[in-house]
């Protein structure tokens, strides 16, 4: 059931990514979706499902994206890995450590997918850092907001009840 | 025999993806033999999610911006969108056909250059991943486009068709790391290469020192790369920059705003990279 949950989730941030985000982002700051899937199922779920997940997440953009196959599956395998370690030793409640880790997460994403193609001689980046620090600001703040509404969007429907049975009386 | 979680074993399962993803990517590494079979029939069946996707997102944008906000304007405005968006394609054609007789080698060719049978497509869907810039276009093998060939919009170049399905395909956009197209300098005709450079902007590659260019001006595409026709707009000169060595450093801002693209054109004509790279045809 859960794997269901993930797949579809990643399948969800897939299609957004491909479909909406060019719309909601300009320039060459760009959001990757998928990967604050990965790093929040990574957080919530550990590493086993993070890595999984990552493993999943990273193939399906590799096939779609026409680069060697494989080098973003290890990317985001390895960020799901250690967002899910992170996730189970350390408190990430709150949402400075929530910006940290799915900051950090992009960072060590691009350093592993970029560092990958150069190394194999497949690509070159030029000087990145500036579109990686933007991605990783965009990418944060949108794990940061969805971590928010996951938590307070229950609670908010519970009371909204409550509040509606009281009335009742 | 007792089976073990993983879920309590995950350093183990971390080393075997790891380990099954290297030994994937070096069997790719190695065979550079086109597109991988996986990769197509993932993205022939991902492209009908995007199909679905995109057909949702436009039902929900036309619905807000046509009914509920401005019906009528939106009526007109798509109308002379429409008609400003052939105006400039009229024009592009116009600017391509004037180079083209400035030269008799050129006038011989203008017969099968001039009139460039395309297919217009819609954009249902954006790259999978930010570090590719690529676009899914709803025209595939069914409506007669093949690797290679040329897309364009009103604006200029856009990029090169990749990866065909049936009923889709992916497009390279010219802004992609991996992009490139023969250049040629309107107003000096200095030739050189277009290289994408994975942002907004486009490098002016293998322009000589001492070629006379400066900022504004127009770039063209020279033909040479037999993919791209001849005289099509790549975008303006913005920097022009020494870099010490024999050519110079060029950034282009390219003519086409690659974000808010919605519609392009597929060059149908034959592709002499394509015909080079498949042989000789019975």
């Amino acid at each position: 059931m859960k794997a269901i949950g993930v797949i579809l989730a990643v399948a969800v941030a897939l299609a957004l990514q491909t479909t909406a985000a060019r719309f909601l982002v300009r320039g060459s700051v760009a959001v990757d979706l998928v990967l604050v899937v990965v790093v929040y199922v990574a957080l919530i779920s550990g590493p086993a499902t993070g890595l999984l997940s990552g493993t999943f997440a990273g193939l399906a953009q590799d096939a779609l994206s026409s680069s060697v196959i494989g080098i973003g599956g290890l990317a985001k395998t390895l960020v799901g890995f250690l967002a899910g370690i992170i996730g189970t030793q350390f408190i990430v409640t709150a949402s400075i450590p929530r910006f940290v880790v799915f900051f950090g997460a992009t960072v060590l994403n691009a350093c592993v997918f970029m560092g990958l193609y150069v190394l194999l001689d497949l690509r070159h980046f030029g000087t990145p850092y500036a579109a990686v620090a933007g991605q990783a600001t965009a990418n944060a703040v949108i794990g940061v907001v969805a971590f928010q509404l996951s938590e307070l969007l229950p609670g908010a429907v519970e009371r909204r009840r409550a509040g509606k049975s009281r009335l009742r009386r | 025999m007792a089976l073990v979680d993983i879920r309590q074993r995950s350093g183990y399962l971390f080393l075997v993806v790891t380990l099954g993803q290297i030994l994937l990517i070096s069997a790719q590494v190695n065979t550079k033999s086109g597109v991988p079979v996986i990769e197509r029939v993932t993205f022939g069946v991902f492209s009908e999610v995007q199909r679905g996707f995109s057909g949702g997102l436009s039902g929900v944008r036309n619905v807000w911006s046509g009914y509920v906000g401005l019906r009528n304007m939106k009526a007109e405005n798509d109308a002379l969108k429409r008609d400003l968006a052939s105006a400039q394609i009229a024009v592009q054609e116009q600017r391509a056909l004037a180079d083209r007789t400035r030269g008799l080698q050129r006038l011989l060719e203008l017969r099968e250059q001039v009139a460039l049978k395309t297919v217009a497509a819609n954009i249902i869907g954006g790259a999978a991943t930010p570090d590719f810039r690529t676009l899914t276009i709803d025209r595939g093998t069914r409506d007669g486009v093949r690797t290679d060939m040329a897309v364009i919009a009103p604006g200029g170049v856009v990029g090169r068709l990749v990866v065909p399905s049936a009923r889709a395909a992916k497009v390279q956009l010219l802004i992609d790391r991996n992009a490139a197209a023969g250049a040629i300098i309107e107003r000096t005709r200095a030739q050189g290469v277009v290289v994408g450079s994975g942002d907004d902007r486009l490098r002016l590659e293998y322009v000589s020192e001492v070629s006379d260019v400066v900022a504004g001006d127009v770039v063209v595409t020279s033909g040479i790369d037999g993919i791209y026709p001849k005289g099509f707009i790549i975008g303006r000169i913005e920097q022009v920059e020494k870099s010490g060595g024999s050519y110079k450093r060029i950034t282009i801002k390219p003519a086409v705003d690659f974000t808010s693209l919605e519609e392009v054109l597929v060059v149908l004509a034959p592709s002499q990279a394509r015909d080079a790279a498949e042989g000789p045809s019975e």
